[in-house]
């Protein structure tokens, strides 16, 4: 199938390395998409989309400095999302301000900074769009190794805190006084989003990192009776999104992130059509008592 | 927890107060539970005593006084308001899960005793009020902490499932020899097998058991002659008749205008104003 999509849009020498390059973008995004799930749930569950948004806008500022100090990219990338999330934090606590208020001004800010940081830097020439919207196409087998190794530390983690940051999502008073630590749980989930926009960014950019999150999970929602549940169907549905997107970006040789995302979206509403449908047969409207 | 040793309280505060923005929410709070010990937390709104029972349980701290809990203290806890996010799918069987795993067969042991064996498949969001603190109570209490925190346990419930749910929680003590901390601003039902009633009202108006309460001076000022009584008819209904005009005619046949138990032998107005406690039942503390 791969091969007649691209007879279409390709000229026919360059066959081998579009193949190679095509499984290297599913591999890499599939493996993004593993992660992507369990993660964006919590995301869901917490009410933390803005704040997830916040982080990976922060991300162009961590691009900025990564070049500036000469370090890594997605070293920058990490270690900017973590400040900007501890930062949130400190200041929630204090009460300044609400906390989308607060979100609105690190959000923007942090992009407008980055912004202009990388423009000024005239002596770098660097695709601004490729950081804005990703480029899954151009992933490396390096690239691979760290979204593969990061990914599974990361999943490694998450499933060592589960239980105290599911606790701590019902109820983190509950949590506390039984003795499971919500906060600290809390705190590492923010280092792990961190982690995770970071390896996101060269994949999708840091406009559209929320969307991989949420919408996949919000697709599950419909189909879970378990937070693991939920976390399982939305790594398919993640998987699904990366894997149509790619196909349709090839078809019609449209970007390559942005179409990830409108095929998650695609399956969100086919998720919402699915369960109105059943719920009909069932007699029962298909939004319950709210 | 060792059964030989002398039984050390579960939590004990010591003139604990707790200010936020500039507001004492409590002060000069004494509070003690011991092993197999139930204690009342009664109250108005906002007179402090979810605070107090945060503080007893490390949710919130204390700004001074002293707050000690034995090592290693196991809690189980239904806090006043719980909201789950609709986003979170929830049975109740995962709810029970929540802070550690149980047994199936532990589970359903659980969900029978509150009466909602039925619904451990149900999602949480499908519950009524009166089932979902049902789940939250059968929640608190499957792991058998050593003490078990209940911030108004009933709310919700009819009247028939709060005396089952109040039976419960006794069985259970009597069980477990567990610890319980309960919180009510429900005075009628202030139960029968509570072991020490504390009066809170911002500080502790008065601290004993629930006659010595119902007959303190300061509970009646906070509460108003009506909930005094209520109080104590809870107590007293088998030995003790009210009649059409308001005033309460005892078994030994003699007539009160209010029904303390240890003033059935004498008459007095009630005035509200008064300065001094006319009586006070045994070692009342008057901390107002």
């Amino acid at each position: 199938m791969i091969t007649i999509v691209m007879s279409r849009n390709m000229p026919a020498g360059t066959f081998e390395m579009l193949d190679d390059f095509f499984v290297r973008a599913l591999f890499a995004g599939s493996a993004l998409a593993i992660v992507a799930g369990p993660l964006g749930c919590f995301v869901v569950w917490r009410r933390m989309a803005y704040f997830g948004d916040t982080m990976a806008h922060s991300g162009l500022l961590g691009v900025a400095l990564a070049f500036l100090f000469e370090v890594p990219l997605i070293i920058g990338v990490f270690a900017v999302a973590v400040g900007v999330s501890m930062a949130l934090l400190a200041l929630q606590r204090k009460d300044a301000l609400p906390s989308d208020s607060l979100l609105g001004i690190l959000s923007h800010s942090a992009l407008a900074l980055g912004l202009v940081l990388v423009t000024y830097m005239t002596w770098l020439r660097i695709d601004l769009l490729s950081f804005l919207f990703g480029d899954i196409l151009a992933v490396s087998k390096a690239d691979i190794a760290v979204i593969v190794l990061g990914g599974a530390t990361v999943l490694a983690v998450l499933a060592a805190i589960w239980r105290p940051l599911i606790a701590g999502t019902v109820s983190s008073e509950i949590a506390q006084a039984e003795g499971l630590s919500p906060e600290r749980a809390k705190v590492i989930f923010m280092i792990l989003m961190a982690c995770v926009i970071a390896m996101a960014m060269k994949l999708v950019g840091v406009i559209l990192i929320t969307a991989l999150l949420i919408i996949p999970a919000a697709s599950a929602r419909q189909f879970s009776s378990t937070p693991e549940q939920m976390a399982g169907i939305s790594v398919l549905a993640g998987i699904l999104s990366v894997a149509t997107g790619l196909f349709t970006s090839l078809q019609f040789d449209t970007p390559s992130g942005p179409s990830i995302v409108v095929a998650s979206l695609a399956l969100y509403l086919l998720s919402l059509a699915a369960m109105g449908f059943a719920g009909s047969m069932r007699g029962e409207p298909s939004e319950d008592r709210s | 927890m060792s059964q030989n040793q002398p039984p050390a309280p579960l939590i004990s505060l010591r003139a604990v107060g707790v200010r936020r923005s500039g507001r004492w929410l409590i002060r000069g709070v004494d509070l003690k539970v011991d092993p197999g010990e139930i204690v009342t937390l009664i109250g108005p709104n906002g007179s402090g005593k979810s605070t107090a029972a945060k503080v007893a349980i490390g949710l919130m701290r204390a700004d001074e006084g002293r707050v000690e809990r034995s090592a290693a203290l196991s809690v189980g806890y239904v806090p006043q308001k719980l909201s789950i996010d609709r986003t979170l799918p929830l049975t109740v069987r995962r709810l029970m899960s929540l802070a550690g795993s149980h047994s199936r067969d532990d589970i359903d042991v659980a969900l029978d005793a509150v009466g909602i064996a039925g619904l451990a498949d149900a999602q949480v969001h499908r519950l009524s009020g009166g089932e979902f603190q049902r789940a939250l109570l059968a929640r608190a209490m499957i792991k058998q902490p050593q003490l078990l925190v209940l911030d108004e346990p009933v709310q919700g419930v009819d009247y028939a499932g709060e005396a089952a749910l109040y039976k419960l929680i006794q069985t259970i003590r009597k069980e477990t020899g567990c610890g319980i901390l309960l919180i009510s601003h429900d005075l009628h039902v202030v139960m029968a097998e509570t072991d020490t009633v504390i009066c809170l009202n911002g500080h502790v108006c008065c601290t004993g058991t629930p006659e010595m309460v119902a007959a303190n001076p300061a509970y009646e000022q906070l509460f108003g002659q009506r909930a005094a009584q209520s109080l104590a008819i809870y107590r007293h209904h088998h030995d003790h008749t009210h009649l059409p005009d308001g005033r309460v005619q005892h078994a030994d046949g003699t007539i009160t205008d209010h029904c303390h138990p240890d003033d059935g032998h004498h008459d007095h107005d009630h005035d509200h104003d008064r300065d001094e406690p006319e009586h006070a039942g045994g070692d009342l503390r008057n901390a107002g």
